[in-house]
């Protein structure tokens, strides 16, 4: 009885705090520093360099959007979580927003209440075979051994994959990357299946990467983006923009050597109106008129954040395919500035 | 001696043979290597199937070992130096030792602090471990926690210092009231801490300004090697006397008190300790305001100390129950009380026959601090399998980080253990 009280007050006190943390964008300016939540460690997404600083793909967008509300790209508390603790992290408000390479789909933003506010990368499950092999597509794979992490979606997008195309192969079970890794090499399974840009990653730690390809059949859609919590559409239009921010500057050529003049110096009106040498875009959301060319400023444009941290030039060596401009026959687009 | 054979006897010797050696079969490595070795055609065949074995381990980690690189910033230069040859690529603990050892987040500039406290530890830690040093020494190892507080986490000074002035009037408050009784001065010791604290918190607030001489280091920029090496100090050293409160009170005959007991005991043993981090780390945040949050490093060592001291209760309670009853009758039949009875006769006999349970607990909780990687507190392992292995550089090097853990993990424990095989020495009194 007592104890039930005891729940009872600590719940009414956790809905209290929740309802006063409605305003996120204003919780955020009065702290001073953004709280990103970003994996623990995911090569070329996240991860601290030799100094302690994160660097990545998702940590461009929390260094973007702090700059975009706070003007500085460096005022944001990272706090890592793993893939079971992201969530009630979100959730209990203890991060303002979550970029942590999550697959949007229709539960965790229907039933988990979360927004997901855009997509940052487009992802989707690949094949990594020994070149030795011979195969060139996905479809030449009858009677392989695939090692296949247990328990995610990419099991059951391989046993649909295999059905529909009347093959057989033969699973064999492994728990994480680092064992799939080892497995792979030492020759237990022919094949390795996971997300594309995470056999690439893999793939470039190898000894000798050449030895190794990726079958050009991508067999399932995983669309990440950063995502916010539910009801505070205030907040979660300020993220979404600035991610539009970034890939609408790449479409019209603003880039993080020329954001500090092109405002002025140029003629096209979108340019104008999305630094904010125009228009009154800023204020309408309750920032900064410059909010756009400080979040460019940090780390570029959505082409430079991608060719500095997973492009071709890095040792991960991820191509643009579905996540190049929609102009270059991506799927990367961005509402117009108006 | 007289010459009267001195025609018969051809020749008399008159010293003795210096010693000859024993035969070649019967000395040195000879002897050792037929009589341990080659006693019998099985041993014999044993011996070379272990020598076959120790030259395939070595001759495959010695040129990983000897031939390894120090000198490189990345696995992918670590493989153009080696060219092919076998060699372990140990630059990567070149280049990230800080990390492994103090987490991403500690400052740089502030590394002494910790190693300090390191070493100060071992001062505080020796007059407990090893009670033929001067009894005097105990007062720095009753500072030490304090010391080392400020030391790790920084921030102002009067914060330990006011944590430190509550434990001595609570304890004044205890010895001043404990004479009527014992539940007056236990209550009243707290409520007297309790005051304390509470004023002494508004003095700090009000006095600190923000400059201090000590950088404040938030909990969550701890990390490393040096996070499990807190969490098991702080855990072990609270969870045993948690533990024989434990013990005592499921043995005690006032049934309030006894049943507490066991139903903590047996609801802490029977979770695993990573569901009780689980609840620390993401549960716990429901229930507090999101500004307020209590320090994580406080919730999981709440949790760990818990969990280690209902196991360590238990390793008690066997010693208590392994005591005959006589000493127990002896004790009362001298006319002591329960408190003189118990630190007197009862509980240095019960802890000696517990010694080796207890160590067992304190080297696995020790090992266990490595779970806190779950709930993304970046200790040791949480260090090497998130930022390093994440890094774009240093991906796909294992064995050497594993290994480096291992050793870290394997010279504490060792010691350990050591340390308590010489305390069952020092301690035996029973004549085998």
């Amino acid at each position: 009885m007592k104890k039930t009280a005891i729940f009872g007050a600590l719940t009414i006190a956790g809905l209290a705090a929740g309802a006063a943390a409605a305003g996120t964008l204003d919780d955020v300016k009065a702290r001073g520093k953004l709280n990103c939540g970003v994996t623990t460690g995911l090569v070329g997404f996240a991860a601290p360099d030799a100094n302690g600083k994160w660097e990545g793909f998702d940590v461009a967008v929390c260094r973007a959007v702090a700059a975009a509300v706070l003007g500085d790209g460096d005022a944001v508390e990272f706090v890592p979580t793993t893939g079971k603790t992201r969530f009630t992290a979100l959730a209990s408000g203890e991060i303002d927003v979550l970029a942590r390479n999550t697959t949007w789909t229709f539960s965790r933003d229907v039933d988990l209440k979360f927004n997901f506010i855009g997509v940052n990368y487009y992802d989707g499950q690949g094949f990594m075979v020994p070149k030795a092999l011979g195969v060139s597509s996905a479809k030449d794979l009858d009677g392989a051994t695939v090692c296949i992490q247990t328990g995610t979606t990419t099991e059951l997008n391989l046993a649909d994959f295999f059905r529909t195309n009347n093959i057989n192969y033969e699973p064999v079970p492994i728990e994480t990357n680092a064992e799939a890794q080892q497995q792979y090499l030492a020759g237990a399974c022919d094949v390795y299946t996971t997300d594309a840009s995470g056999l690439a990653a893999t793939r470039a730690t190898f000894e000798t990467p050449g030895d190794h390809i990726l079958l050009p059949e991508i067999i399932s859609k995983e669309p990440l983006g950063p995502l916010v919590r539910h009801g505070d559409d205030e907040w979660g239009d300020v993220v979404a923009w600035t991610l539009y921010a970034l890939i609408a500057a790449e479409e019209l050529g603003v880039t993080s050597a020329n954001v500090a003049e092109i405002g002025t110096s140029t003629n096209n009106p979108e340019i104008k109106r999305l630094l904010g040498t125009e228009g009154t875009l800023g204020e309408m959301m309750g920032v900064d008129a410059d909010w756009a060319a400080k979040a460019i400023a940090v780390g570029g444009n959505y082409g430079e954040i991608f060719a500095k941290n997973i492009g071709e030039e890095t040792p991960i060596g991820l191509a643009r395919g579905l996540n190049a401009q929609w102009t270059n026959g991506g799927l990367i687009y961005a509402p117009p500035f108006r | 001696m007289s010459d009267t054979h001195a025609e018969s006897i051809r020749f008399v010797r008159e010293t003795t043979l210096p010693q000859a050696e024993p035969p070649v079969a019967e000395r040195g490595i000879y002897k050792w290597g037929r009589e341990n070795l080659f006693a019998t055609p099985g041993n014999a065949l044993l011996t070379l199937i272990a020598l076959y074995v120790i030259y395939v381990v070595l001759s495959a980690v010695l040129p990983w070992l000897l031939n390894g690189v120090w000198n490189a910033s990345s696995l992918s230069e670590c493989r153009e130096i080696l060219a092919g040859e076998t060699g372990g690529c140990f630059a990567v603990l070149v280049d990230r030792w800080q990390q492994l050892l103090f987490g991403f987040k500690y400052p740089s500039a502030e590394y002494w602090r910790p190693a300090l406290a390191f070493v100060l530890f071992f001062v505080a830690a020796a007059p407990v471990l090893f009670f033929d040093l001067p009894r005097k020494m105990l007062a720095f190892t009753a500072l030490f926690p304090f010391l080392a507080y400020w030391l790790i986490w920084g921030g102002p000074v009067l914060v330990p210092v006011v944590a430190l002035v509550g434990f001595v009037v609570g304890y004044l408050a205890y010895a001043k009231l404990v004479t009527r009784s014992f539940a007056g001065g236990f209550f009243g010791g707290i409520a007297a801490a309790a005051v304390t604290w509470i004023i002494g918190g508004f003095i700090v607030d009000w006095l600190s300004g923000p400059s201090s001489l000590l950088r404040a280091v938030p909990s969550r920029d701890l990390g490393g090697y040096m996070l499990n090496f807190m969490l098991g100090v702080t855990c072990v050293s609270l969870s045993v006397p948690f533990g024989i409160a434990l013990a005592l009170g499921r043995q005690s005959s006032m049934p309030l008190i006894k049943w507490v007991s066991v139903v903590f005991i047996e609801f802490i043993r029977g979770v695993p300790l990573i569901t009780l981090l689980f609840v620390a780390s993401v549960m716990l945040a429901y229930f507090f305001p999101p500004d307020s949050n209590v320090d994580l490093f406080l919730r999981v060592v709440i949790m760990i100390t818990m969990f280690s001291s209902a196991y360590i209760a238990e390793v008690i309670r066997g010693g208590l129950a392994a005591l005959p009853k006589g000493q127990y009758e002896a004790a009362d039949s001298l006319g002591l009380d329960y408190a003189q009875a118990m630190r007197l006769i009862i509980l240095p006999q019960a802890l000696k026959i517990s010694i080796p349970g207890i160590v067992n607990i304190a080297v696995g909780l020790f090992k266990d601090t490595t779970l806190v990687s779950v709930i993304s507190m970046f200790d040791l392992v949480g260090m090497i399998r998130g930022p390093i292995l994440a890094s774009t550089d240093w991906n796909g090097v294992y064995w050497e980080l594993l290994g480096f853990a291992a050793l870290l993990f394997f010279v504490v424990c060792y010691g350990i253990s050591q340390y308590s095989q010489w305390l069952e020495r020092r301690l035996a009194t029973d004549h085998r």
